[in-house]
C-alpha cells in the first residue's frame, strides 16, 4: 500500500475482483439487502459470497469494508446488527455504518472490527466526528463531500480519527444522510432503503420529438430526441424557479479529485474513495488503474497531473467536476 | 391511565423573516396562541443566526412570561468556525433547554437534557436509546417515519416524549450549497440574504409546470404542507405526546387554535382543514408519510 489508501468500490465478487486485481488497496461492499446504500437489484454479495471473497482478497493482501450503512427501520434493528455480525463473521477489516444502533452494537459486540463512519452520517466537523469516535470507538470518518481541500486540511488537524475522502463518481448534491427528497416523490429513500430515485418510480416518455423524465409522476428534465437523457435522478433534474429553468440544484456532473490528490494526501488523509458499486468491473478496473498509478507517481515524488484526464469519458453525463474541493460556489 | 391532552408547539422558524415579522409572529403566540413550547434559534442558516440574535432572546422573555416552554434549536448543518461556536454555545449552556440538530451538538452537550430534533436521523429505538443514555428526553420524529414506525419507536422508548411534525412544508434536505443564491446569480458567501425574499420558500416547479418543491437557502421543503389530520386517540396509542407546528406566514395564532381544538376533540377533520384554508394556508395539503407513502401523497378525504 502507498502513503494513501485506494478504497474501490465492489457491487459484486468479480466486480471486487477487478478492483483489487487494477490496484485498489481496499473494496468496500454491501450484503444483499436493503442494510447498506446501494440496494439495487442485481448487486451486492451473499453471506458466503462476502466470506469468499473477503479470503480471496487477503490472499492478495486487500482489504474488505462492509458498509452496513442504511438506517434500521423501527422494529427491525435486528436485521441490521445481523448484517454487521456478518461481516465480522466474513473477516472484514471494517464496517462502515451510520446508524447509532449500528454503531452502538458493533462497539460493545465486536471491539476488535474497525468502525469507520458512513458519509451517511454526514459527520463534517471536528465536534460530530468526536462524538462518534468517544462514544462508539469510531476509527475512521468518511468525509462530507461539501468540503473544500482547505477545510479538510483544518479539519484533519483537529481530529484524532483517519478520514477518507471520495476522488471519483457520481456526487449527491445534498448534505449525504440529511435529504429525503427521494422518499418525498416515490416513498423509498437512501436512508431508509438504500436507493435514491428508484427504478420502478421512473418514466420515460417521448412525444413530438421530445423525451420526458419523470420520477413519481413529476417531470425531472426534458431532453430533445438527439440528445442523451441521464437517468431521472431527483436532485439533478431541470426545474423552473423565479421565472428560469435549468439545473436548479447542480448541474449533472460527476467528481473527478485527480487533481486534488496531491493537496488531499498533504491534508494527512489516510485514504480515498471511488464511488460506484453499481457501475461494474470495467468502470472499477479502469478508475481503479488510473489512480493507483496517480498515487505511486506521487509517492516517487512525481506529479500525478498525467493521470487527470484519463477517466473524463466515464463520467455521468460526459461532464466532471472538481466539487467542492474547489468550491467555486462559495 | 389518563393520558394526557396533546401539547402543541412551535417549531423553529426555518425562514429568513425581518425582525418585525418575528417579533410579531411570537407576540401573538405569547398573547393569544394555545401554545404550550416555542422552540426558537436559527436552524438552516448560520449566516442568518447574529440577525435575530435580540429579538429572539427579547421574543423568549415575553414568551416565557406568557408561561411557554421556551427551547433553543441547533443549526442543522453547521459547517463554519462561525456555525461551530454558535452550536457550542447553544448546547453547552445547562441553563437552557435545547433541541439538537446535529451531531456537533451531541458533543457538547455534555450536561443537562435534550430534545433531539426532526433532522437528526433516529429511525428506530435502538438509536432513540443511545440518545436518551446521553440525555434525551424527547424526540420530534424523523419526517420520513410513519406513525406506525413512531408507534413501535415509542414502545420501545418508555418515557421518552414524543413531537409529531404536523403542520408545515416538510423539512427535506439540507446542502451545503445554497440555492436562494445560485438562483440568483450569487455565491453564498456574498448572498446578499436573498432568501428573505421568500418568507414561506421559494417555489420550484417541474418544467411541465406542476409546483412541486420549495428553496430556503441551502434547505429544499415540500411544496405541499403536511397536515397531521389523524384522530388524536390514534396519535396518543402511537406515543405521540405533542403536534409540532412549523411557522409561517399564514395566521399561526389561527393554526394554533385549529390544532387544539382538533386535538381536543372538539373539531373533527373536517372543521381542522377549514380552518387551516381560513387561516390562509395554500393547499395542497399532504399526509403521506404518516401513513408509510411518498410524502407528497395527500391526505384521505
Amino acid at each position: 500500500m502507498g502513503s494513501i489508501e485506494l478504497v474501490c468500490p465492489a457491487g459484486s465478487p468479480s466486480m471486487l475482483r477487478a478492483a483489487i486485481e487494477a490496484g485498489a488497496d481496499s473494496v468496500y461492499c454491501g450484503l444483499r439487502d436493503d442494510t447498506n446504500a446501494r440496494n439495487f437489484p442485481g448487486l451486492n454479495f451473499s453471506p458466503p459470497e462476502l466470506k469468499e471473497a473477503v479470503a480471496w482478497a487477503h490472499q492478495r493482501g486487500a482489504r474488505v469494508l462492509v458498509a452496513v450503512n442504511t438506517f434500521a427501520r423501527a422494529g427491525q434493528s435486528d436485521r441490521w446488527l445481523a448484517s454487521a455480525d456478518q461481516a465480522v463473521e466474513a473477516g472484514a477489516y471494517a464496517v462502515i455504518a451510520a446508524d447509532l444502533a449500528v454503531l452502538a452494537h458493533m462497539h460493545a459486540n465486536h471491539p476488535d472490527t474497525r468502525l469507520h463512519l458512513s458519509v451517511q452520517a454526514a459527520a463534517g466537523t471536528p465536534e460530530a466526528i468526536a462524538f462518534h469516535a468517544r462514544e462508539y470507538g469510531v476509527k475512521r470518518v468518511v468525509l462530507p463531500r461539501v468540503l473544500s481541500v482547505q477545510e479538510i486540511v483544518v479539519l484533519q488537524r483537529a481530529v484524532a480519527v483517519e478520514t477518507e475522502a471520495f476522488v471519483f463518481g457520481g456526487l449527491c448534491v445534498m448534505a449525504e444522510g440529511r435529504c429525503a427528497l427521494s422518499s418525498y416523490v416515490t416513498g423509498r429513500s437512501p436512508n431508509l432503503c438504500g436507493v435514491c430515485s428508484p427504478p420502478e418510480a421512473v418514466d420515460f416518455s417521448e412525444s413530438g420529438g421530445e423525451l420526458t423524465t419523470r420520477l413519481g409522476g413529476f417531470v425531472l428534465d426534458r431532453f430533445d430526441r438527439d440528445d442523451t437523457a441521464g437517468y431521472p435522478t431527483l436532485c439533478k433534474g431541470r426545474f423552473e424557479a423565479d421565472g428560469t429553468a435549468g439545473y436548479l440544484f447542480e448541474d449533472p456532473v460527476s467528481l473527478n479529485a485527480m487533481g486534488q490528490l496531491a493537496g488531499l494526501r498533504r491534508a494527512g488523509v489516510s485514504a480515498v474513495k471511488v464511488e460506484g458499486r453499481q457501475r461494474g468491473k470495467a468502470y472499477v478496473a479502469r478508475v481503479a488503474s488510473a489512480f493507483r498509478q496517480a498515487i505511486d507517481a506521487l509517492d516517487r515524488g512525481e506529479d500525478a497531473e498525467a493521470f487527470q484526464h484519463l477517466l473524463t469519458d466515464l463520467a455521468e453525463g460526459g461532464k466532471e467536476t472538481a466539487g467542492a474541493y474547489r468550491k467555486a460556489w462559495r | 391511565m389518563t393520558v394526557r391532552p396533546l401539547e402543541i408547539v412551535l417549531g423553529p422558524l426555518l425562514f429568513n423573516w425581518p425582525a418585525e415579522r418575528v417579533v410579531d409572529l411570537y407576540a401573538r403566540i405569547a398573547d393569544e396562541a394555545p401554545v404550550d413550547r416555542v422552540y426558537l434559534g436559527e436552524v438552516v442558516c448560520g449566516k442568518r443566526e447574529p440577525l435575530l440574535q435580540h429579538t429572539l432572546a427579547d421574543a423568549a422573555e415575553r414568551l416565557e412570561k406568557a408561561g411557554k416552554v421556551v427551547v433553543w434549536s441547533t443549526l442543522a448543518l453547521p459547517m463554519t468556525a462561525r456555525d461551530r461556536r454558535g452550536v457550542a454555545e447553544t448546547a453547552a449552556d445547562p441553563d437552557r433547554l435545547v433541541e439538537i440538530n446535529d451531531a456537533a451538538a451531541l458533543w457538547s452537550r455534555s450536561v443537562g437534557s435534550f430534545v433531539a430534533g426532526p433532522m437528526l436521523n433516529i429511525y428506530n429505538e435502538a438509536a432513540a436509546r443511545e440518545l436518551m443514555a446521553r440525555g434525551c428526553t424527547r424526540l420530534c420524529a424523523n419526517v420520513e417515519l410513519s406513525l406506525p414506525a413512531i408507534s413501535t419507536l415509542a414502545k420501545g422508548c418508555p418515557g421518552l416524549e414524543i413531537e409529531l411534525f404536523a403542520f408545515g412544508r416538510l423539512p427535506l434536505a439540507l446542502s451545503g450549497r445554497c440555492y436562494h443564491a445560485r438562483t440568483h446569480g450569487l455565491h453564498r458567501d456574498s448572498c446578499r440574504y436573498v432568501c428573505d425574499r421568500d418568507p414561506d420558500g421559494l417555489a420550484v416547479r417541474t418544467l411541465g409546470g406542476q409546483d412541486f418543491l420549495a428553496v430556503n437557502g441551502v434547505q429544499t421543503l415540500s411544496h405541499a404542507y403536511q397536515v397531521a389530520d389523524i384522530a388524536p386517540s390514534d396519535l396518543q396509542a402511537a406515543g405521540v405526546t405533542a403536534l409540532r407546528l412549523s411557522p409561517h406566514t399564514a395566521d399561526m395564532v389561527a393554526v394554533a387554535k385549529a390544532f387544539r381544538a382538533f386535538a381536543d376533540g372538539l373539531h373533527g377533520k373536517s372543521d381542522l382543514l377549514a380552518s387551516l384554508v381560513g387561516a390562509g394556508v395554500p393547499t395542497p395539503l399532504a399526509g403521506g408519510y404518516l401513513r408509510g407513502e411518498a410524502g407528497v401523497t395527500g391526505l384521505v378525504r
